[in-house]
């Protein structure tokens, strides 16, 4: 299956400080596994924000499966997983499993209510992601990897095509951060999802993302990452032997 | 006087009626309301009605059909409260704060010129379940009926809301609408509530339930469960105890709230005693 999942033309986004984003275009193909790096306050969690519909567009436009963001209704289509520690209320009093069942409710018509079927999807994609001893635990309960596995099968429990996560691993030491990049090339292969991902860790997502999208508020590079590795813009930006070293696959 | 004397009294029955259905909506609206960091929304609404109830009054509406006058305006400023948040660059407490003030303070000038405070308009600063009529108790039996409803029929979206707006965007919910649905059922229970606690206390309505079942439970579902229980037990017994004892129903409801609070949260070290901290 091919298709275009994201087009981004001139999107700009601005908050009252000013501009964040400038004029990006960009598009996003079915099965592409996107890394997207940049400093600090480079816009890259604006930008997938503004490709959900979650900030305002000042300029420009995402389409997400060939439609405008605005008017954009397939959300089953869709699985998003935002970054985690400023996401979830430590007394919030959901279980695991209740938690995940919302991941679910894009699936649903009103008035919406899941069913067995639903309660073993739930189970088999817990299983999947090894966390099923966690369904009865208290999401205020789970350590920062547990709690973002927990949130990655909220987003994968609906089986969407396009999974866009934030940062999902700021809170994570090196080792387990590995292992949830490995995870997520693994369901990017073998479901076939397209994947946007954001990250300050360019080392490590260039071992799994197919592209890469380097922003500081404006688009600096889009390509694979070894056309990343070999671009002179990037080596200009942060000096060859960073390159080299960010550049590296073991 | 013995408990099964007491029950008999007609006044006592109504009482503890509307008392127990009031407390059910509050108790599970507040575990919505709590969770999204909007517990003072009962405050800033109570203090609506007040000004409300004050208009009601100088046009002459008593009693049940003083909720006429009152609904409409305090169904307004809940929604108002939440244009003030989503648009007017305010968090949620600074907006329920200036409706708030605009309410008590509409509701003190019209008491002003109207000739000062009366009984009446004093019964809703604190309350008076036990005075409660009969019209009053079915018109809170229809509206606990239809809050219960709309509760039951929109439960996933006011839990995928209440868990984080951004990710219930993503899944296709409404946002705007299921947040202006929770306001507008609280702002309906509010209106009933100051029958029962009156303004001074009715936050505690909506907070304490919910407060207390956060202590115990183990799941969302029976989060909501365990706050209307508390909720119910309390006005059950806070009104049995006012009576016996000869003190405000309002505030004895309120103490065995907090009461039942204390014992979830010593529970809470029993049970859980890694998770106390």
């Amino acid at each position: 299956m091919s298709g275009e999942i994201v087009r981004a033309e001139l999107l700009s986004c601005s908050y009252r400080e000013g501009r964040v984003l400038e004029d990006i275009s960009f598009r996003v193909e079915r099965g592409d596994y996107v890394g997207i790096v940049g400093p600090n306050g480079s816009g890259k969690s604006t930008l997938v924000k503004a490709l959900l519909g979650l900030v305002t567009i000042n300029k420009g436009s995402a389409l997400l499966f060939g439609n405008p963001v605005s008017s954009f209704r397939d959300w089953h289509k869709v699985g998003y997983l935002p970054q985690s520690l400023h996401l979830v209320n430590p007394v919030f009093p959901a279980t695991v499993h209740e938690t995940v069942g919302l991941g679910l409710l894009s699936l649903k018509c009103f008035p919406k209510r899941l069913n067995r079927t639903d309660k073993d999807k739930i189970d088999i994609t817990l299983d999947e992601l090894g966390i099923l001893d966690l369904e009865h635990k208290l999401i205020g309960e789970l350590s920062g990897g547990q709690l973002q596995r927990v949130l990655l099968a909220r987003a994968i429990v609906n089986d969407p095509e396009l999974l866009v996560l934030d940062e999902p691993t700021a809170a994570l030491d090196p080792e387990t951060r590995g292992r949830f990049y490995k995870m997520i090339a693994d369901i990017n292969r073998s479901r076939g999802v397209t994947v946007l991902l954001v990250t300050h860790d360019s080392g490590s997502i260039g071992k799994h993302a197919s592209k890469m999208l380097y922003l500081d508020k404006k688009l600096l590079f889009y390509g694979s990452f070894d056309e990343f590795c070999c671009s002179p813009e990037m080596s200009s930006l942060f000096g060859e032997h960073s390159q080299h070293l960010m550049c590296h696959r073991h | 006087m013995n408990l099964f004397e007491i029950l008999s009294y007609g006044f006592i029955q109504r009482a503890l009626l509307a008392g127990t259905l009031i407390a059910l909506l509050c108790s599970v609206l507040g575990v919505f309301l709590v969770l999204r960091r909007l517990s003072l929304i009962g405050d800033g609404l109570a203090h609506v009605t007040f000004g409300s109830t004050a208009i009601a009054l100088a046009l002459k509406f008593y009693s049940a059909m003083s909720l006429l006058v009152s609904m409409p305006i305090v169904l307004l400023a809940s929604l108002g409260i939440l244009k003030l948040t989503e648009k007017g660059r305010l968090s949620g407490d600074a907006a329920i704060g200036l409706v708030s003030a605009l309410g008590i303070s509409a509701g003190i000038i019209l008491a002003s010129v109207g000739g000062g405070y009366n009984v009446d308009l004093l019964s809703y600063l604190f309350g008076n379940i036990l005075s409660i009529k009969s019209e009053e108790v079915v018109i809170a039996g229809f509206l606990c009926i239809g809050v219960m409803l709309l509760l039951t029929l929109y439960y996933h979206e006011l839990f995928a809301i209440s868990f984080s707006d951004e990710l219930a965007k993503v899944s296709g919910i409404r946002t705007s609408f299921i947040n202006s649905i929770l306001v507008l059922l609280t702002a309906l229970s509010v209106v009933l509530a100051m029958k029962l606690v009156g303004i001074m206390l009715i936050s505690s309505l909506l907070i304490v339930p919910a407060a207390g079942a956060l202590q115990l439970a183990r799941g969302f579902k029976v989060c909501i469960v365990l706050a209307a229980l508390q909720g119910c037990s309390s006005v059950i017994i806070g009104i049995i105890i006012s009576i016996m004892s000869n003190l405000p129903a309002s505030a004895s409801i309120v103490m065995v709230n907090l009461l039942f609070f204390a014992a979830a949260c010593v529970a809470r070290r029993i049970i859980y005693p890694k998770n106390s901290n």
